[in-house]
């Protein structure tokens, strides 16, 4: 065993200092008073006004309408995360297990163009999407926020990858046993690839959640707003002499930050473990 | 409980490449049959097409009076053990006993029976909550047995199922599947490239040779009268010594060396001489001999290999090992013992020798030249 020696801890607190110190910052900083920020900058000393600032953001009518909380954003965010994770894992699950199993002509061709697709960025089709969506009259639906993004060709290439992965016998010995395609994608593939679901869940749960730029094409309603969307709009309000809320900023941030944590920490065991295992 | 029937079967791939060449086996009912060949000769494609996991191309298959060429593998009525074993890995043991029952829509207190009973058979009783990865290769290997049997099919099919385990577990695993076999009175059909392993389980043994059925017989009637040289090197260890020899009236030349037969066999001048190992012994003073230059010598404890060479053709004898070794050895062997094949088709030859009904001869003295 390697043995702990002054130098590693030097290197594990410069990592805690670089990591979380911004965060603390952000989070000192929230529990100020607007013009205090404005005045003396960022503060790393908590104020007094931690509980009104959330209280505020998490509860206060705002936006143009006046009519959106923090909490309803907060929720329009988590529909959108996990809406967007369970989806494209449900989707591309699927894909892969077609692309697998099923000899059809031309599987592997068709396996590649849905990987190239890996090399476009959501941005390069945002706006024939939008027109799409538009058409079928679903802006400002959760429908039109999550479904055009579910398709996932990252999700399909990983999922590919691990059925391949898992051994021929067992979709044999299940073909005796006398389970269809159907039952075994239920009894054998869902449950052998819980990890491999749990970590692409991460992956694109943060993905989704930390989405922008279709959101906020995709939704004029504020009803609809993700918190992503509500930190922007509160710093929009610079306008003559009014000084932007940066303390509802800051706080809405690290609320913003607070569930993609918790779902990494819930699901970081099974996370490493699809990552990394390979006993089948 | 069924017979098998496999009539001409063949199978051709995509691209023409013919992989089981018109095979046809009768398996009676109980029969325990092993497929025993070199990788690549496609014992295991033709195990896969009986259970249904390959297509078949050419020919039927029947399991009882049902030709089952085009039944999915659940409804074939057989059960399969996978060389990997091929358990579910996040079912616990019960469950991978179970899979194949419920599905199948088996009533629950009747698996729950079965199970029981397979496990007290195969002694996993105490294993049945654990999952796969808890237990050893030889344990795996007994639930992958009891997935089997549970389900009371009419065949069980075996893909190398010793493959994965050591040598000593291999042979216990070997010891016990037999008595299995015996005790439920199963049909099986049993693949594997390890000739011993063929030789202590079959009732009979199919020996395949690219795609082709070499032989079928009772092992010790291959063992003794292997219809080719391919079975001959095959089947038995160490392997047949089989030399290139030259009738010449009584006499079999290998090369500078001569052997008398005391009467000339009708086969033409050339032939493939099989000998094997053990039917060589030391010569005695004054008897006809063949002279082995021996390399080198491995040790069995119970015999000894003697490894050399006759007029240049390797050779290998199992002496004694109270036999002392010099350099060469004066080796012979009763000419009713040798094996003739064909040298060009490598097909064998009737034996000149013909040894009578129930009599065991001797080894014939060789008249001195």
């Amino acid at each position: 065993m390697h043995r702990t020696k002054l130098f590693d801890h030097v290197i594990l607190m410069m990592g805690v200092f670089f990591m979380v110190g911004p965060l603390l910052v952000a989070l000192m900083t929230s529990s100020h008073e607007a013009a205090d920020i404005h005045r003396n900058g960022l503060q790393i000393l908590p104020g007094g006004h931690f509980i009104d600032t959330y209280t505020t953001v998490l509860t206060k009518q705002g936006g143009f309408t006046g009519k959106i909380t923090g909490l309803r954003m907060m929720m329009n965010s988590l529909i959108l995360g996990i809406g967007f994770a369970a989806g494209k894992i449900i989707l591309s699950m699927l894909a892969a297990y077609a692309l697998v199993y099923f000899r059809f002509r031309f599987a592997t061709i068709t396996f590649w163009m849905i990987f190239t697709t890996l090399l476009l960025p959501l941005e390069v089709r945002i706006l024939p999407s939008y027109e799409v969506m538009n058409t079928l009259k679903l802006t400002n639906t959760y429908t039109g926020l999550i479904v055009p993004l579910l398709a996932s060709a990252t999700g399909t290439f990983y999922f590919r990858q691990f059925f391949k992965s898992i051994p021929d016998e067992l979709l044999e010995a299940a073909r005796i046993d006398g389970a269809g395609p159907f039952k075994f994608f239920i009894d054998v593939i869902v449950p052998l690839s819980k990890t491999m679901i749990a970590a692409i869940f991460i992956i694109m749960f943060v993905y989704g959640w930390n989405q922008y730029l279709w959101p906020t094409l995709m939704t004029t309603d504020e009803s609809f707003f993700t918190l992503v969307r509500g930190i922007k709009q509160i710093l929009l309000v610079w306008v003559g002499s009014n000084i932007p809320d940066y303390n509802e900023a800051f706080a809405l941030a690290i609320l913003a930050m607070v569930p993609p944590v918790m779902i990494v920490m819930i699901f970081q065991r099974w996370f490493i473990k699809g990552l990394t295992e390979s006993d089948k | 409980m069924a017979a098998i029937n496999i009539t001409n079967v063949s199978k051709i791939y995509a691209g023409g490449v013919e992989a089981v060449k018109s095979v046809s086996i009768d398996i009676a009912d109980g029969e325990f049959i092993v497929l025993v060949g070199p990788s690549g000769c496609g014992k295991s494609t033709l195990l896969r097409m009986v259970a249904g996991l390959e297509a078949i191309s050419k020919g039927t298959v029947e399991i009882g009076d049902r030709v089952i060429n085009d039944v999915e593998p659940a409804e074939r009525d057989i059960a399969m053990v996978f060389q990997n074993y091929a358990l579910y890995p996040h079912m616990t043991v019960y469950n991978n006993l179970a899979y194949g029952l419920k599905n199948r829509g088996t009533p629950k207190a009747e698996i729950d029976a079965r199970v029981a009973e397979a496990a007290r058979m195969l002694e996993i009783e105490q294993y049945l909550s654990r999952k796969p990865r808890a237990l050893s290769g030889g344990q795996r290997q007994r639930v992958a047995m009891g997935r089997a049997i549970v389900r009371k099919p009419a065949a069980f099919l075996f893909d190398e199922p010793l493959s994965n385990l050591d040598a000593k577990l291999r042979v216990s695993m070997r010891g016990e599947i037999k008595q299995l076999q015996k005790r439920l009175g199963t049909t099986s059909l049993y693949v594997t490239h390890d000739q011993l392993e063929a030789m202590t389980l079959a009732d009979r043994l199919v020996v395949l040779n690219g795609g082709q059925i070499e032989q079928i017989g009772k092992p010790l009637d291959v063992y003794h009268t292997p219809a080719s040289t391919f079975v001959a090197s095959f089947i038995g260890s160490p392997a047949m010594n089989l030399l290139r020899g030259t009738r010449d009236g009584n006499q079999l030349h290998f090369g500078s060396q001569v052997l008398d037969l005391g009467r000339a066999p009708a086969f033409p001048g050339q032939v493939t001489v099989g000998i094997r190992a053990e039917d060589l012994r030391i010569a005695t003073p004054g008897e006809q001999a063949l002279t082995l230059k021996v390399d080198y010598i491995e040790e069995l404890g119970a015999q000894r290999l003697v490894h050399g060479t006759i007029d240049g053709k390797k050779l290998t004898a199992s002496l004694s090992p109270e036999i002392e070794i010099g350099e060469t050895m004066p080796l012979t062997i009763a000419p009713e013992r040798l094996h003739f094949f064909d040298a060009d088709t490598g097909k064998r030859l009737a034996q000149p020798f013909a040894v009578s009904e129930g009599k065991r001869v001797e080894r014939l003295e060789i008249a001195g030249a």
